[in-house]
């Protein structure tokens, strides 16, 4: 067994009395892997990616870091390791009032101490990185623009530099394109594999739709009722295995139409 | 590359307009604070008071005065309901002239004006001019809350028959329903639910005001508390205090209570 | 509304028999209930007064016009008073009253057993009693003044402001915590990042909202000699100078209304 960036072993979740949300999940993740998360509602995705920064608090199994035994961590412990673990997320969790920057620069919290952040001094490396990221996700003009009044596609390229101002060793995404029309969904997912390609960033992306899943990322993990039922390449996603996930349906359907689509849409919009 | 440099927006961007106000609120705070004439020596003597009423929070005395908090209590509860009932019989045709889509517009007017004056005033201004009026006593306490609850109640009601749905009442007139049977069929079943609603909480408020008037002389529990700390009878005070914040919370709780049930 | 069915005939009634009789039991119980109420308080009038009572009216009315314009000159100190009672007893509020609605609020409450239960009942107290026996109270611990009443006003204002504010931090969007909390933000920094900007609008319109009704509150407190404005009232009815009392009235309405008026401006502005 390799001994991968991230390992997650006999993983399980349950809430309250209800049946296991996660069971006896493990896998482990390599430097620079980026993999897709699939499976149908409640499959426990979610839950898998938000115990990885204990978000949500297993119920038993361990997951390491590197050398850093997630599981094990006190709560000044934990937040030192949150800060090296990046999430995206469904709705965006952009703090609606505050400015794009500011929103950025809640990313380094886990760095400056109380004061510093209510006053906005940041360290000049800080402001610096922001504006580098800012220009990364074509934003730069939307420093002083308040959340709130984004479109649904910058809100979200403010979501993915907010996680990269961490410069994390990690990526959780959760549903990154759930809330976006489709065109928007294929730059965001082609920009975050950028992004992490560019940077050797290991990344779960946790997403239902399947032809999304299957063109940006070379490995999938199907979950079905908290069990992994497939571990494998995107390519080898075929019917059958799609079967063993979701359930009996007509997989033909749809796919086809959405892998004869342009890889040269720009990310900008309007 | 030159050092790019980020501050937050200020919320008022006019650097003018922002100092000025800034400075315009410092002088008031230094105007206001600089105007308190404190008696130092009277507040230090007052803090070994305020340690013993403190201390009587603990040690309450419901029996030394039993009598007179009983007969302020029964004075307040009666004041309560009574007033609650005839604001509230009064209220209801106050709140129909006073809804624009019922009454013609000198009604409108005259209701909308009485609902503007009642709620303007504290009921414990009102109260001087009732105990004036009426003599000491009770009465003048009823008078009181039921002029201030008519226009509670006529406010919030009349609101809501102005938000009623046309509709039905246009069907009851086109069905040869008279002004009354459109009252009665239309407007009530819609507004009656609300009604209790709203009568609930001013009972709620009646009573809480109840406990304050008497210090004018309209009767009620304020009388026997003021009283008490006329005399500096603590644990006595403190008595009343408690069984307040406990009537309050009871009436509270029993008036959230039905209007969860209404709904 | 239920169908009987009596000798083989449906019958249609409003209600069934027994909620009829409920019904009826209960409006019997208000009614017995209002007439001892009722009673008690005819045994404690004394009806020749009452009886008097147009004639006494007329006659109040009649010395309240024309209102003592002179007096206005005299009234400029206590109105001011009155301002400041209001304004300093809404800020001293806000600054016990924020603390306290983030202990109190389900969310944002620190995990110490009983600290959530404290803050309810100081907000529960603060609100229960009217800030007029605050003043009361006040009055007789610090001596009369000005002072007496800016700690009334705070003191009745603590409960409420902390009522509303905790409401709106517990009604507040969860996501954006998530989302701070994952960055590895202390609780603190959570708490300022994530929830404070979502409740400043309701923070800014509670505070006018305070202030317009403290307004109000700190007209009467001079009653009991808490200074501002009630002072001279009282002053006024006990030496029967019902033209002045007409002139105080007068200055309170315009008082009112006027931060009736900025109140409903600024919460329109910041919604």
């Amino acid at each position: 067994m390799s001994l991968g960036l991230l390992r997650i072993e006999g993983l399980s979740k349950r809430y309250g009395k209800d049946a296991l949300a996660l069971d006896d999940v493990s896998f482990s993740l390599d430097a620079g892997e980026v993999i897709a998360l699939i499976g149908p509602s409640g499959a426990g995705k979610s839950t898998l990616i938000r115990c990885i920064n204990r978000l949500v608090e297993p119920t038993a199994g361990r997951i390491w870091l590197g050398d850093t035994e997630l599981t094990s961590l006190d709560r000044r412990s934990l937040r030192q390791a949150r800060r090296r673990i990046g999430m995206i997320f469904q709705e965006f969790a952009l703090v609606e009032r505050l400015s794009v920057m500011e929103n950025l620069l809640s990313g380094r919290l886990g760095y400056v101490g109380f004061w510093r952040a209510a006053l906005r001094r940041f360290p000049q490396a800080d402001i610096e990185r922001a504006f580098d990221l800012l220009d990364q996700v074509e934003l730069g003009a939307m420093v002083d623009r308040r959340a709130d009044a984004l479109s649904g596609g910058q809100r979200q390229r403010v979501g993915i530099a907010r996680a990269l101002m961490q410069t994390p060793d990690l990526l959780l995404v959760d549903e990154p394109t759930a809330s976006l029309d489709p065109r928007t969904s294929r730059q965001i997912m082609r920009l975050i594999t950028r992004l992490c390609g560019e940077r050797g960033l290991p990344a779960i992306i946790n997403i239902h739709d399947v032809p999304l899943a299957r063109r940006y990322c070379q490995r999938v993990i199907g979950l079905r009722s908290g069990r992994i039922v497939y571990d494998g390449p995107a390519t080898a996603l075929d019917d059958a295995v799609l079967t063993e996930i979701y359930g009996a349906e007509d997989w033909d359907t749809g796919t086809a139409q959405a892998e004869a689509s342009d890889d040269d849409v720009a990310v900008t919009e309007a | 590359m030159s050092v790019r440099v980020w501050h937050r927006p200020p919320m008022i961007a006019d650097p003018r307009l922002r100092w000025g106000l800034s400075l315009a609120v410092l002088v008031y705070l230094f105007l206001a604070v600089g105007s308190l004439e404190v008696n130092w020596q009277r507040v230090a003597e007052g803090l070994e008071r305020g340690a013993a009423f403190a201390a009587a929070l603990f040690t309450p005395d419901f029996s030394s005065r039993g009598a007179d908090i009983l007969e302020g209590f029964l004075e307040s509860l009666a004041m309560t309901f009574v007033s609650t009932t005839i604001g509230l019989l009064l209220a209801v045709p106050v709140a129909v002239g006073a809804a624009r889509n019922l009454s013609p517009l000198p009604v409108y007017l005259i209701c909308r004006g009485f609902i503007a004056i009642s709620r303007s005033f504290q009921e414990i201004i009102i109260a001087i001019l009732f105990v004036a009026m009426l003599g000491f006593g009770p009465l003048a306490g009823v008078a009181t809350l039921a002029f201030a609850s008519i226009g509670f109640i006529a406010k919030l009601l009349a609101e809501d028959i102005e938000a009623m749905d046309p509709k039905p009442l246009e069907a009851i007139r086109a069905t040869g329903g008279s002004a009354t049977q459109t009252l009665h069929w239309g407007v009530m079943p819609v507004v009656l639910p609300r009604l209790v609603g709203v009568s609930m909480y001013r009972l709620d408020i009646n009573f809480r005001e109840s406990a304050i008037i008497g210090i004018v002389g309209a009767g009620g529990i304020g009388a026997t508390l003021n009283t008490a700390f006329d005399r500096y009878e603590y644990d006595t005070a403190a008595a009343i205090l408690l069984l307040i914040i406990a009537i309050v919370l009871l009436s509270e709780y029993v008036s959230g209570f039905i209007r969860g049930r209404l709904r | 509304m239920p169908v009987i069915h009596a000798n083989g005939q449906p019958l249609w009634r409003q209600r069934t028999p027994r909620a009829v009789l409920l019904a009826w039991l209960g409006w019997f119980a208000v009614v017995a209930l209002l007439a001892l109420s009722w009673q008690f308080i005819s045994e404690r009038t004394i009806w020749i007064f009452v009886t008097d009572a147009p004639r006494q009216g007329a006659d109040l009315l009649s010395r309240m016009v024309p209102p003592d314009w002179a007096y206005t000159g005299t009234l400029w100190r206590p109105l001011w008073d009155t301002l400041n009672i209001a304004t300093l007893g809404t800020l001293l509020a806000l600054v016990v009253a924020t603390p306290l609605a983030f202990l109190a609020a389900r969310n944002t409450t620190p995990a110490i057993p009983g600290l959530r239960a404290v803050a309810l009942l100081v907000i529960v107290s603060s609100r229960s009693i009217n800030s007029l026996i605050w003043a009361l109270l006040l009055v007789m611990i610090l001596g009369p003044g000005v002072l007496a009443g800016i700690i009334a006003i705070a003191l009745r204002s603590i409960g409420f402001i902390g009522k509303l504010l905790y409401e709106a931090i517990e009604e507040s969007d969860a996501k954006p915590v998530e989302a701070i909390v994952a960055t590895g933000a202390s609780p603190a920094q959570m708490r300022l990042y994530a929830i404070v900007p979502q409740i400043m609008p309701a923070f800014a319109g509670i505070s006018v909202y305070r202030w317009d009704i403290n307004i109000r509150e700190a007209t009467i407190l001079g009653l009991v000699g808490a200074g501002g404005i009630g002072l001279e009232l009282m002053a006024s009815v006990n030496v029967l100078a019902w033209g002045r009392v007409s002139m105080i009235f007068l200055l309170i309405l315009a008082t009112v209304l006027a931060s009736e008026w900025v109140s409903a401006r600024v919460r329109a502005a910041v919604t």
